[in-house]
């Protein structure tokens, strides 16, 4: 069998999937080195998770506070993580973040300014200084439409609506990619000598969640059958601000820029509870402490009507608001009949990142597998345990660029063409078909809620041994009811089927939270054992590990975190005895009004 | 449970006005061409007339500036109204409210308009649209006439006076001045045809005259108003009609 | 239990009906919520683009009782409920399936446009007054709502000649950049059509982010499209005094 006779075929230098900041800035990188680039998305270019992204992006630029550094910003960032990060990939982030925003604004990216015209930068959770550039609440739209309009005037060939569902190996090394046309259902195959993941996260899973039907954990999950491994999956991040009210709003974000213009969290006596939890910091604490204080708050009865806390912005003032926080304000507005700029939001956590995912080499952002690169959030190690607001947009562009250069270079040494193994096609294809044999059966979407359902209440914000087994055991019953579904209608654009391929994914990757939830037996960052609430000892540090073993069984495991030399062990400590003082100080300038 | 089964027809074969609005999408232009309608029939009238444009310290602003030449034997009025009509007809305001309410094109947002072949502004006589700002410029000099006319209608004979037209004819030359404030293409000359401002002075002022754009259609439709209705003033006052009224 | 009824359109391509369903209804409502519900229940197939559910992302463009509208933002109490609601896919693109319409045209216009090009030796200074223009533009999400109202498209067609609205924001966003060193005016006269439209506004009334397209970006284009190609005196003095 000729493949091309069976399938549209196209052979790249690199595929990047996913189109995203981290992907839409690995495709520009590789691109500019010469290669010949797909970029592949589930959705239309530029509707990524990205847009969502409201804060800022995090960059030790020192517009503002002229004390800022790379090393301030390397120990916020390993301190918000807990020390279970990648501590070289926290180095090249801080190191390389500043490059990499000045760059987007060469690139046509207009950011706030300061009265002096330089880029602005905000108070965030977490950040000593001053450090996020920002558009009011829209950067993520900002860099996504600056990477967009970038990318499209260099060539790079892009293919919109298009689902992989396999990667492709030729013996260990990796080959390309198959997928389906979300608009006609049918089957594509991409060859490429190496493939950039760039496929976000996994929220879906979760009932409350700030996340899109996108993040259904497709690149984690095509990298563990291609053989990578996964780390830390058991850091799952709880934003502390999501709406809680109406109910077809439940989950969406509320922006952390909110605390870091000055907003307060009060709970139904009208006290400021984070006082309680983190004194020093109080709202611009991180985030796993802030989601903590205000689950905690609603158990102990203080919560608000619809089991949240009140966030206030409105002493700002009303022009204040509207021009810092304008999406804020319209969100409230017109989904929620709250005016933010005369009343207090209601807000509770949802479910929005995940610090886990592809275990990748920090410098070079390859997995395991030979020519397998991941970057962005899908890839795993520079957060650590809890990740800082504004370390995932800087994230993307770093390791997005780094993805992308290395992917280019692999690809130029393996300059040979690839070769595909036909059945791992064919199988492949009838994987995807074998969705509609079912005759009669369940709705995919009653499987999905049940998932959601069944992650929400036993894998949570709060985890016990008891639920996790539960957890366990519960999707073990999901993934038969998920192979019975059934699909109604054609291969054309069919949500249904689509979901039903998503279950998979997601009923994998949520085993894998779970199991590593039940391994890590201490409570770290993000991840609350209510029965091990604190942490280990430093020197037990470590992260976890999931691959596929031979027979297809998920392999739980942990490794030693990475040892920092002294020279940096040292910056951590110079910085915290030099800067203590500057610290409180700015801390307070950033909360007070 | 399918109900009605439709064809997504091709654009051309359907017909004016489909739509599926529910709303009452057609009385917004019903009462801009009743608006424009009534103004446009009685302006032309008045202007034919060529006489009552004067009474006491008063001049209608259909005929200021007032010129009486031996070789003009219409009414003078045509002289100069050319300028506020030309103003008002290339004004970004009105081509949408004429567009709409006279060529129906389209009626409402969301419409079947009513003309099936569309060259919109690129082609004869539209093109000439583009000329708006010296329209701009003659409705200026205009301007410099009415609020000389202001100034004489406190004038009652040698002496400080105010009467009702006194007050009519200020009001409408303010709204006059106001429309033409907020006029697009002086937008566009004071500071929409610059990427950065000189200084923040200059920006100060382009961000006033851009407040006063947003509500050009306010201004469009008051002034309108007033100066008709300075007009009928005028002359009911002058055909005796309707007696002035001293305030001061 | 309040209940909604939709009559929602179905169906491939060109060939498609208005299906009806029924809806049960709770606080808070949007239209986006019924298409989910009507997705978990009745019809799994229904073909419906959507990512951020926040009124950020622009995937989720309808026709919602004949008016372009964002369904995630689109309260049922905004409705008389004793009638049915319609939702149909955007007219000016051609249906896929259901509500999904192929927009991709709208990226190949895009594509055309030339990039920003920074001005030679640019400080990278830029004040706020400055920006403050241009961030209104790239506020777009490209839910492409513009695109559908707008009559040159949507009655006319006039597709290959006319860019449409989003692209008139888009170049004016590039030319109203303090930096950028590239000009555009002679592609929006005569590939992007700009004299097609003719300022009925009807992209402004559909805008979901408040962009005052008309007024801040089409007017202001045209009067710079008139600099350089309708202004006699312009013209005269440039060809006196050389190129300005």
């Amino acid at each position: 069998m000729n493949i091309q006779d069976r399938f549209e075929v196209h052979e790249h230098d690199v595929l990047v999937i996913g189109a995203g900041g981290a992907g839409l800035r690995a495709a520009i990188e590789a691109s500019s080195q010469g290669a010949k680039v797909a970029l592949i998305c589930k959705s239309l270019l530029g509707k990524a998770h990205t847009v969502m992204a409201e804060g800022g992006v995090a960059a030790a630029l020192a517009n503002v506070d002229k004390d800022d550094d790379w090393k301030t910003h390397f120990k916020d960032t390993m301190f918000g993580g807990k020390y279970v990060n990648n501590y070289r990939m926290a180095e090249l982030h801080a190191k390389e973040a500043p490059e990499r925003v000045l760059e987007l604004e060469k690139w046509g990216a207009v950011f706030d300014r300061t009265k002096e015209g330089k880029i602005i930068q905000r108070a965030f959770g977490g950040h000593k200084y001053k450090r996020l550039s920002h558009v009011g609440d829209r950067t993520g739209l900002e860099m996504i439409r600056t990477l967009q309009d970038k990318g499209v005037h260099m060539g790079i060939d892009v293919f919109m609506e298009c689902t992989i569902t396999k990667l492709l190996k030729d013996g260990d090394k990796i080959a390309g990619a198959f997928g389906y046309w979300r608009e006609n259902g049918k089957f594509v195959v991409f060859k490429g000598k190496a493939v950039v993941l760039a496929t976000g996260g996994i929220g879906k899973m979760y009932k409350v969640t700030s996340n899109s039907w996108e993040y259904t954990a497709d690149g984690q999950i095509l990298a563990y059958h291609a053989g990578a491994e996964l780390l830390d999956t058991e850091f799952v991040q709880f934003h502390p601000t999501g709406m809680v009210w109406p109910p077809g709003v439940i989950g969406i974000l509320v922006t952390e820029a909110v605390r870091g213009e000055g907003g307060l969290l009060t709970n139904n006596k009208g006290e400021r509870f984070m006082e309680k939890y983190d004194p020093e910091r109080m709202e611009l604490s991180t985030r796993d402490v802030v989601a903590r204080a205000i689950y905690t708050e609603n158990k102990e009865g203080r919560g608000t009507p619809h089991g949240g806390a009140f966030l206030d912005i409105s002493h700002r003032g009303a022009d204040y608001v509207k021009k810092k926080l304008p999406s804020m304000y319209h969100q409230f507005k017109e989904l929620a009949d709250v005016d933010i700029t005369k009343e207090p939001m209601e807000v509770g956590p949802t479910g929005h990142y995940t610090m886990g995912g592809v275990r990748v080499n920090a410098d070079t952002a390859m997995t395991c597998v030979p020519g397998l690169y991941a970057a962005g959030e899908v890839a795993a190690g520079l957060h650590g345990a809890n990740r800082l607001g504004g370390n995932s947009l800087s994230d993307l562009l770093v390791f997005g660029r780094r993805a992308g250069l290395y992917a280019s270079e692999y690809a130029k040494k393996n300059s040979g063409s690839v070769n595909i193994n036909e059945n791992d096609i064919l199988t492949a294809e009838k994987e995807m078909i074998s969705y509609f044999e079912n005759a009669s059966g369940e709705n995919p979407y009653s499987v999905h809620i049940d998932l959601q359902e069944l992650m929400q209440n036993n894998v949570g914000i709060f985890r016990i041994e008891e639920d996790l087994l539960k957890a366990i055991d519960g999707l073990q019953k999901l993934t038969t009811r998920a192979k019975k579904v059934k699909i109604e209608g054609s291969r054309m654009y069919n949500p249904g089927w689509h979901m039903a391929y998503d279950l998979g994914n997601m009923m994998i990757y949520a085993e894998a939270i779970a199991r590593c939830a039940l391994q890590r037996k201490e409570s770290r960052g993000a991840h609350t054992r209510l029965d091990f609430p604190n942490p280990k000892l430093e020197d037990a540090k470590w992260n976890s590990i999931v691959k596929k073993g031979g027979n297809g069984e998920m392999i739980v495991d942990r490794v030693k975190s990475i040892d920092m030399p002294s020279d940096m062990k040292k910056i951590l400590e110079e910085t915290e005895k030099e800067k203590m003082s500057k610290y409180t100080n700015a801390l307070s300038g950033g909360v007070t009004v | 449970m399918a109900t009605e089964v439709i064809e997504k027809s091709q654009n051309n074969a359907e017909s004016f006005g489909q739509t599926q609005r529910k709303d009452l999408w057609w009385l917004e232009p019903l009462l801009y061409a009743i608006g424009l309608g009534f103004f446009i029939i009685y302006a032309t009238w008045a202007a034919f007339q060529g006489k009552h444009y004067e009474y006491g310290p008063y001049l209608s602003p259909f005929y200021s500036p007032l010129i009486i030449v031996d070789w003009w034997h219409f009414s003078p009025a045509f002289l100069i109204l050319w300028i506020p009509a030309g103003f008002r007809m290339t004004c970004y305001y009105y081509r949408k409210a004429y567009y709409r309410s006279y060529f129906l094109g389209p009626p409402a947002c969301g419409v079947r308009s009513l003309s099936k072949s569309y060259t919109g502004e690129t082609a004869f006589p539209l093109i000439f649209q583009n000329i708006h700002r010296y329209f701009l410029i003659g409705a200026s000099v205009l301007l410099f006439f009415l609020w000389n006319d202001v100034i004489k209608a406190f004038n009652f004979n040698g002496e400080f006076g105010v009467g009702v037209g006194t007050v009519v004819l200020f009001a409408n030359t303010f709204l006059l001045t106001m429309y033409s404030l907020s006029c697009h293409s002086l937008r566009h000359l004071i500071g929409g045809c610059k990427d950065s401002f000189k200084c923040g002075y200059q920006h100060k002022v382009y961000e006033k005259i851009s407040c006063a754009n947003e509500h050009h259609m306010f201004w469009a439709w008051t002034s309108l108003f007033m100066v008709g209705f300075a007009d009928l003033y005028v002359r009911l006052c002058a055909m005796g009609v309707w007696t002035d009224m001293r305030l001061i | 239990m309040e209940q909604a009824k939709f009559k929602v359109h179905r169906g491939e391509g060109s060939q498609g009906q208005d299906v009806d369903y029924t809806v049960p209804i709770e606080e808070g409502m949007v239209v986006l919520d019924a298409m989910h519900y009507i997705q978990k229940t009745a019809s799994p197939d229904l073909a419906v683009r959507w990512n951020c559910k926040a009124a950020k992302c622009g995937s989720c463009s309808a026709e919602v009782n004949g008016k372009p509208r964002l369904m995630c933002k689109t309260r049922l109490d905004d409705f008389n409920l004793s009638e049915p609601i319609t939702v149909r896919p955007m007219k000016s693109f051609p249906v896929i399936k259901d509500l999904a319409c192929d927009v991709k045209w709208n990226y190949e216009v895009n594509k055309k446009i030339k990039p920003f090009t920074p001005k030679d030796d640019t400080d990278w200074i830029m004040y706020q007054r400055d920006v403050d223009r241009v961030q209104e533009f790239r506020k777009c999400i490209e839910c492409f709502a513009c695109q559908n109202v707008c009559h040159v498209l949507r009655d006319h067609n006039l597709k290959p000649k006319f860019a449409g609205p989003r692209f008139f924001v888009r170049v004016a966003g590039l030319e109203m950049h303090p930096l950028d060193g590239e000009n555009r005016l002679e592609e929006l006269r005569n590939d992007m059509g700009i004299g097609f439209c003719n300022i009925t506004k009807c992209c402004t009334e559909v805008c979901p982010e408040d962009i005052h397209i008309t007024d801040n970006a089409i007017i202001p284009m045209k009067e710079r499209v008139v600099d350089k190609y309708y202004d006699p005196l312009k013209m005269l003095l440039r060809s006196l005094f050389g190129k300005k």
